[in-house]
């Protein structure tokens, strides 16, 4: 079964979605209870991943291979690292999340909903690990069409405007990686991604594969200028949808970076990495400031991922000045590292912020900011977690939020002050967006008879939100794990980094 | 002389006509309360051809009666799809007709005759052959839409696909003796595929050839439904009976790859440089015209036609990179094409009824809520058509891309995968429309009962995923027929 452990982290969730199909809406407590039960499994077998991979080596592990299409010599290829174990991890972790937060709320066709989620989550699961190029990208695309469905069956009233932008602007960027994918494949004969690290490039062919991977992620991520499809998204989804969506299918995007960019043509991306580095900075202030302005709080919430993500890639590309320029490995090392734990933590803090306004929204079925206020008063309990999300949302020291943000600041300290300046301004408008917004819903005197109405959270809804604030706070109060766990996979990145392809 | 070896070779057309004759007797001689039973021997019919093919296939090409006919393993793979879509149409087709009062012997024995002239066409090796084929099939077909007499739209449907279909036939007719007399000026001429293929080497007359090769590609495109040859396409596909509609889709898009191939790769190999770029041209037109048309239409068949344009325009992409993987990539195109077409067109079938064409795409409006299982079919069908991965289609896109990347053209790689963009939008509209929109009140929507079209419709539909999980032998088989 270990050797396997991959494959079935990948299979168990999407071939367990089968007879969660087949319970049907006749039966939907069964198809609730069949789903829950897939993916604590799922879960439990990514816990025996922690167990497995051995940290200390690092370098990909529990590797599976196969041929997959022997004519193209195509592999049906896994393996994992440090990085890809911490998200599988959370995807898993996540997965439960989700599937609890749904329990009672998607009274319509659970057992579709439910069925969405796992394969969702077993093709999420598959993207972390795959090795070869080709397996990768199907997998990439293939988590459209269960998001597509969720969004479009289960969302907001504009939801199919929502869904249909979503995919089709998601396919745009990614069909762009597959002609250089094919374009490498000419060259390489393969499409496995070591040998392609090997593979030796001109400037010019790098600088056009660059920029066809960067469509391609940079919309996953969403940096900015291409982000507008995920407010939409993220609005009309439903609960379930935006958690995944923003704790988990983010993350695809700024892992494709580390996976296909960096190895594959590290001199392009050094020469434009001040590109990425400008359009993250504009993403950290710019989409913060925009954030402030919003009047749902899920869009609110989903600028403020923008933002976040904004984190992510330019820990990620002011690696690349660093140990290009400065030739400062350790600061390389900080700045990558507080990436990835910037990854994860977002994973934990936005899902749980999506969490809180799903629990608002199913007792109220609005969005808007106006309708609510004093919801304290009614909800203290749900009001403790909603401030500890808003707390780690903009960074508070002791929450997870706070680890990866500062890292990173501080590599780009070394890189450039001035770069660090503007990164930093993320304390202050982060924290005036976020507890601006817990200010106008949560504190003050009751307005609106609705919100007089609101019940306390339930067991199910309490015991979402204390994973969630658990996952917070262990990040916050003691990552040293986290980052053990990533560090001899991060390391081996940034010595990638010096290496020229010319 | 023929000899038995000749007749052998040919053993399943041989038999194919022989039991098309036989049904002819039968629809006239049997009981009417019999009847039915034509449509299970039809069906057996088919799938002793199938085994005939598979069986009697010779390790290596053969030729019959003076090479007039050949007998590989590219004919082998295109007449086992097509004789097994064909198949796979006369079950969907039943109920479909019967509602209509159109199940008779006539439209199982015009369908083989068509299968007939596709098997013959793709076995060409013989410009006459090719010619021949191609009418048996072209005449069969336009009997077929013309199914049903009393309408006004198929009627209209049959005389435009004639007379465009006469003309097209005409250019070609006139392209093949244009070769021809090319190649008897400074040789002996020929009609014979094989020798073709060296006459621009000593013809005295290259500019002959070169015109006679354009008349030709206008017949292939055609028959293709390629763009600017393509405005037959919408009529006829709205217009015919889906059954036929779906026939003309699938099987003879196979049989148009057939003969694009022996015509262009065996017969004018040597100028594949020349015709290499009008087949682009062809590509980016096909695709342009059909995914920008197609986003506009209400009707569900039309839709499926303007989508048949522009994946015709894929199949142009492996075909123009001229080289045995391309050869094999279009093949796998058009095999893939075959199968989600008939899967499509089935799930339209399976939802008319007497008095009722579930053709308006709006006619399928909250389909999931009202019959999950056919909208999940569609679904995968939608998908695949769209090329989104894990689905068949996807994978089919890949290889005709590679294939154009492979043969340095790059740039009509990048043009088709633009296009593949435009053209996901009208596939999901498809989807939307099946899955977030509410049924009508009192909607119209009802699934045929007919217990072997739900069977064979969900392996069709369910292959499409199989396949996009495991397409290695399929390609192989199709690389190994081009010796790649």
């Amino acid at each position: 079964m270990f050797n396997h452990l991959l494959s079935l982290l990948i299979w168990l969730p999407v071939v367990g979605a089968i007879p969660v199909l087949f319970a049907g809406s006749a039966r939907p407590n069964l198809a609730r209870w069949l789903s829950m039960l897939v993916a604590v499994l799922t879960f439990v077998a990514s816990l025996f991943l922690l167990v497995r991979y051995n940290a200390d080596t690092g370098g990909m592990q529990l590797t599976e291979s196969y041929l997959w299409i022997a004519s193209w010599g195509v592999h049906y290829g896994l393996a994992v690292d440090g990085i890809s174990v911490a998200l599988i991890v959370m995807t898993t972790f996540v997965g439960i999340l989700v599937i609890a937060g749904a329990w009672e709320v998607i009274q319509d066709k659970p057992h579709l909903y439910m069925a969405a989620m796992l394969i969702l989550e077993g093709l999420l699961i598959g993207v972390f690990c795959a090795t070869d190029a080709l397996l990768f990208y199907a997998l990439f695309e293939a988590i459209l069409i269960p998001m597509f469905i969720l969004i479009g069956m289960w969302g907001g009233p504009r939801r199919v405007y929502a869904t249909l932008k979503f995919f089709i602007y998601t396919f745009f960027g990614s069909v762009f990686m597959l002609i250089a994918l094919l374009y490498l494949y000419q060259k390489a004969g393969t499409f496995d991604l070591a040998t392609l690290a090997a593979l030796p490039l001109t400037f010019k062919e790098q600088a056009w594969i660059f920029f066809a991977f960067l469509i391609a992620f940079a919309i996953k991520v969403p940096m900015v200028p291409v982000h507008t499809w995920l407010p939409d998204a993220h609005v009309e989804a439903p609960t379930g949808g935006s958690v995944v969506l923003a704790a988990v299918m983010l993350k695809v995007g700024t892992y494709g970076m580390l996976r296909f960019i960096l190895p594959i043509v590290p001199d392009a991306g050094a020469h434009f990495a001040w590109l990425i580095v400008v359009l993250s900075l504009i993403a950290i202030v710019y989409i913060g400031y925009v954030a402030l302005v919003q009047e749902d709080m899920k869009k609110l919430v989903a600028y403020s991922s923008v933002a976040h993500m904004g984190f992510v890639t330019l820990g990620i590309f002011i690696a690349f000045a660093l140990v290009r320029e400065q030739g400062s490995t350790d600061m390389a090392l900080l700045g990558m590292q507080g990436a990835m734990v910037q990854m994860i933590s977002h994973g934990f803090v936005s899902g749980a912020m999506f969490t809180c306004i799903g629990v608002m929204y199913d007792r109220t079925h609005t969005r808007q900011i106006k309708d609510y206020g004093g919801v304290i008063n009614v909800m203290p309990w749900f009001g403790f977690f909603y401030v500890l999300f808003a707390m780690a949302n903009c960074g508070l020291p002791g929450t997870s939020g706070f680890v990866g943000e500062f890292m990173v600041i501080l590599a780009s300290f070394a890189a450039s002050p001035w770069i660090a300046l503007f990164a930093a301004f993320t304390l202050i408008i982060g924290a005036a967006y976020t507890l601006w917004l817990v200010k106008r819903v949560l504190w003050g005197e009751i307005t609106n008879p609705h919100v007089a109405e609101m019940k306390e959270i339930n067991g199910r809804e309490t015991f979402v939100l204390v994973a969630f604030a658990a996952a917070v706070l262990a990040l916050g109060i003691w990552p040293q794990p986290l980052i053990h766990l990533m560090d001899s996979s991060v390391s081996q990145l940034v010595q990638q980094l010096a290496i020229h392809k010319i | 002389m023929p000899t038995l070896n000749d007749i052998l070779i040919l053993l399943p057309e041989f038999y194919l006509v022989a039991a098309a004759c036989l049904l002819l007797l039968l629809d006239a001689f049997m009981k009417p309360a019999q009847r039915p039973l034509l449509h299970w021997i039809s069906i057996a019919v088919l799938l002793v051809a199938i085994y005939l093919v598979i069986a009697g296939q010779p390790d290596r090409a053969v030729t019959a009666f003076g090479s007039m006919f050949v007998r590989d393993d590219v004919a082998e793979i295109i007449k086992v799809f097509a004789l097994g879509t064909t198949a796979m149409i006369f079950v969907y087709a039943r109920p479909y007709l019967i509602d209509r009062k159109l199940l008779g012997g006539e439209f199982y024995t015009l369908m083989i005759f068509a299968v007939i002239g596709i098997m013959l066409l793709v076995s060409a090796g013989n410009l006459v052959t090719v010619y021949l084929g191609l009418e048996l099939l072209s005449l069969s077909s336009y009997a077929l839409v013309a199914l049903n007499r009393e309408a006004k739209l198929p009627s209209e449907a049959a005389i435009k696909y004639f007379v465009l279909g006469a003309l097209a036939s005409g250019m070609l007719l006139y392209g093949m003796s244009m070769v021809y007399g090319a190649s008897g000026m400074g040789g002996t001429p020929t009609l014979e595929l094989a020798q073709l293929s060296h006459v621009m080497g000593y013809t005295t007359a290259p500019t002959l050839l070169l015109f006679g090769l354009i008349f030709m590609i206008v017949g292939i495109g055609f028959k293709l439904g390629a763009a600017p040859f393509h405005m037959w396409i919408p009529d006829v596909y709205q217009g015919a009976p889906t059954p036929v509609t779906t026939f003309v889709a699938a099987g003879s898009k196979l049989a148009a790859f057939g003969m694009a191939y022996r015509l262009l790769a065996d017969g004018m190999g040597d100028l594949a440089q020349h015709w290499q770029l009008i087949l682009a041209v062809l590509a980016v037109l096909s695709l342009a015209i059909g995914n920008l048309v197609a986003i506009v239409q209400t009707n569900l068949k039309r839709m499926l036609a303007y989508s048949t344009i522009s994946h015709m325009g894929y199949l142009l992409l492996g075909l123009s990179a001229a080289g045995p993987e391309g050869y094999a990539a279009a093949l796998f195109y058009a095999i893939c094409y075959a199968l989600m077409g008939v899967a499509a067109f089935g799930v339209i079938l399976a939802m008319s009824r007497a008095g009722f064409e579930c053709e308006e795409i709006a006619d399928f409006k909250g389909l999931a809520r009202k019959a999950p299982w056919m909208a999940f079919l569609m679904l995968l069908a939608m998908f695949s058509l769209a090329g989104v991965p894990p689905l068949f289609g996807f994978w089919a896109k890949v290889l005709v891309l590679e294939a154009a990347i492979h043969a340095d053209m790059l740039w009509l790689a990048i043009v088709g995968i633009v296009f593949a963009i435009v053209g996901l939008y009208y596939y999901l509209y498809v989807i939307k429309v099946m899955y977030f929109d509410a049924p009508e009140e009192g909607g119209a929507l009802q699934v045929q009962q007919d217990k072997p079209l739900r069977l064979v419709l969900s392996l069709n539909a369910l292959s499409l995923l199989a396949l996009g999980l495991y397409w290695g032998p399929l390609l192989a088989w199709c690389r190994r027929a081009f010796g790649v």
